[in-house]
């Protein structure tokens, strides 16, 4: 089996397919990164749920203000044509369908949609902030992660066995291995690491990969 | 018609024990750092008040803020969407330790409840949380095929929040992204209770830029140089 992607590769991929002057929310953590992958030409509008739109980069160390931070409570700056606004228009903006992207992290995904990324258990202090209204409304609802978790078992599966975020919501996963669309139920394969076979790959995945005619490569430049 | 007070102890007169009160903020970002240190300022010299059901996004931060009204024990129950931040102890042992009630909402859910508090709303349909546990047991609906929670609206008896400029009618504009809440928060309390970097004479702030209209509104307070959360976390400050 090939090298799989990193994190920084896969935010890559998933960035490579975000529209110019789409209006994109990020999920706190990893789907971050994705910003900082945009292709040459194309520029999205970065929405965050604490009520910004078209913020941009961290400011440098000592620069930051406070009273503008993002949803992960890390300083922002702003973009030209930047808004602020209060926390009901945010989510009306999330759950009206007027995001085109929401790019999310998992702890799985199964095929029929359904996500669980909010919670491994019930051990601990419960914490959901803005997950389960953000995986309703936007056009779509993708997620980037590993393929498989640490201890190498496979993240895409048939039913998630994890408390769900949300049914039926996500439509592409963007893994370290594979880009996966979901279609009627069912992960329909996309692209995968060149050098490695659908065997393979069915192998490290919890539920039937549909391959369709034409597979494409899934590479990225080293970052 | 001049809603204006004197003082921090004068804007939080009549939060008593037992209430529920909404605090405005993000983080950090819009917390009425200088309200709530009056509140816990009073619990300390009268044990009032004490047993209160707080409305905020996130559990406080450090040891100052919110954080520090927790850690005063005057907190039985928070409502929020996210009780995580750097330094979460102050709810988070509390919370182990059973000494401190939980509702979690999702957060454009918390938004909404809180908006349809203010608007007389008592209950509207969300997918958000439809087929979780945390949807589990409430009503559901099917709207054009689709799966909707109901829920219920969110009022308090009273709201502490922040803003950067208010006229003396209560009209009011806030800085940056630290609105948040707070316009939401004003609007679903009896007595919604405002500190402002500065205080303007009525006209002084043009009427197509105010965000909160000052009918609802019911105390102003000046605090000029206001501490911002964050800045006092990373401080290490402790307000205890």
């Amino acid at each position: 089996m090939s090298a799989k992607l990193s994190n920084a590769q896969i935010a890559w991929r998933a960035a490579q397919d975000i529209e110019d002057g789409a209006y994109v929310n990020l999920g706190i953590g990893f789907p971050e990164m994705v910003a900082k992958f945009q292709p040459r030409g194309k520029q999205a509008i970065f929405h965050t749920e604490n009520g910004v739109l078209n913020f941009g980069e961290a400011p440098a160390e000592g620069e930051e203000d406070w009273d503008l931070i993002n949803a992960g409570k890390k300083a922002i700056t702003l973009r030209p044509g930047a808004a602020f606004f209060h926390h009901a228009d945010s989510f009306a903006m999330v759950r009206g369908g007027h995001l085109d992207v929401a790019i999310l992290g998992a702890y799985e995904v199964a095929e029929n949609g359904d996500l669980a990324n909010w919670s491994t258990g019930p051990k601990g202090v419960p914490a959901v902030g803005g997950a389960m209204d953000l995986v309703h409304g936007a056009k779509r609802v993708a997620v980037i992660t590993d393929h498989v978790t640490k201890d190498g078992k496979p993240k895409l599966l048939k039913r998630c066995t994890l408390p769900l975020t949300g049914v039926g919501c996500v439509t592409r996963v963007y893994t370290s291995l594979a880009v996966v669309d979901i279609e009627h139920a069912r992960f329909v394969l996309r692209e995968k690491l060149p050098a490695m076979s659908v065997a393979e790959l069915q192998a490290v995945t919890g539920a039937e990969l549909v391959v369709p005619g034409r597979i494409g490569d899934l590479v990225a430049p080293e970052l | 018609m001049d809603k204006t007070v004197p003082d921090l102890a004068t804007a939080v007169q009549g939060i008593e024990t037992g209430m529920t009160l909404m605090v405005g903020g993000f983080g950090g970002s819009g917390a009425p750092v200088e309200l709530i240190h009056a509140l816990i300022d009073r619990f300390r010299a009268t044990g009032s008040p004490g047993k209160l059901t707080v409305v905020n996004n996130n559990t406080g931060n450090g040891r100052i803020g919110l954080a520090a009204m927790i850690d005063q024990g005057m907190v039985a129950k928070m409502i929020c969407s996210f009780p995580r931040s750097v330094d979460a102890r102050a709810f988070t042992e509390r919370y182990l330790a059973g000494q401190i009630g939980l509702e979690l909402v999702p957060q454009g859910t918390l938004a909404e409840r809180i908006r349809a508090g203010g608007a007389g709303i008592p209950a509207f349909y969300t997918p958000a949380s439809y087929g979780t546990d945390v949807g589990n047991g409430k009503p559901v609906a099917e709207f054009d095929g689709k799966h909707y929670v109901q829920e219920r609206w969110l009022k308090a008896d009273a709201a502490l929040i922040k803003a950067e400029t208010a006229d003396r009618l209560g009209n009011l504009t806030y800085r940056r992204a630290a609105r948040n809440f707070s316009p939401l928060m004003a609007t679903a309390a009896a007595l919604t209770v405002v500190q402002v970097a500065r205080i303007v004479e009525p006209g002084a702030i043009d009427p197509e830029v105010v965000v909160t209209p000052g009918i609802f509104v019911d105390r102003i307070v000046a605090v000029p140089n206001a501490k911002q959360e964050e800045a006092l976390m990373r401080g290490g400050v402790a307000y205890a």
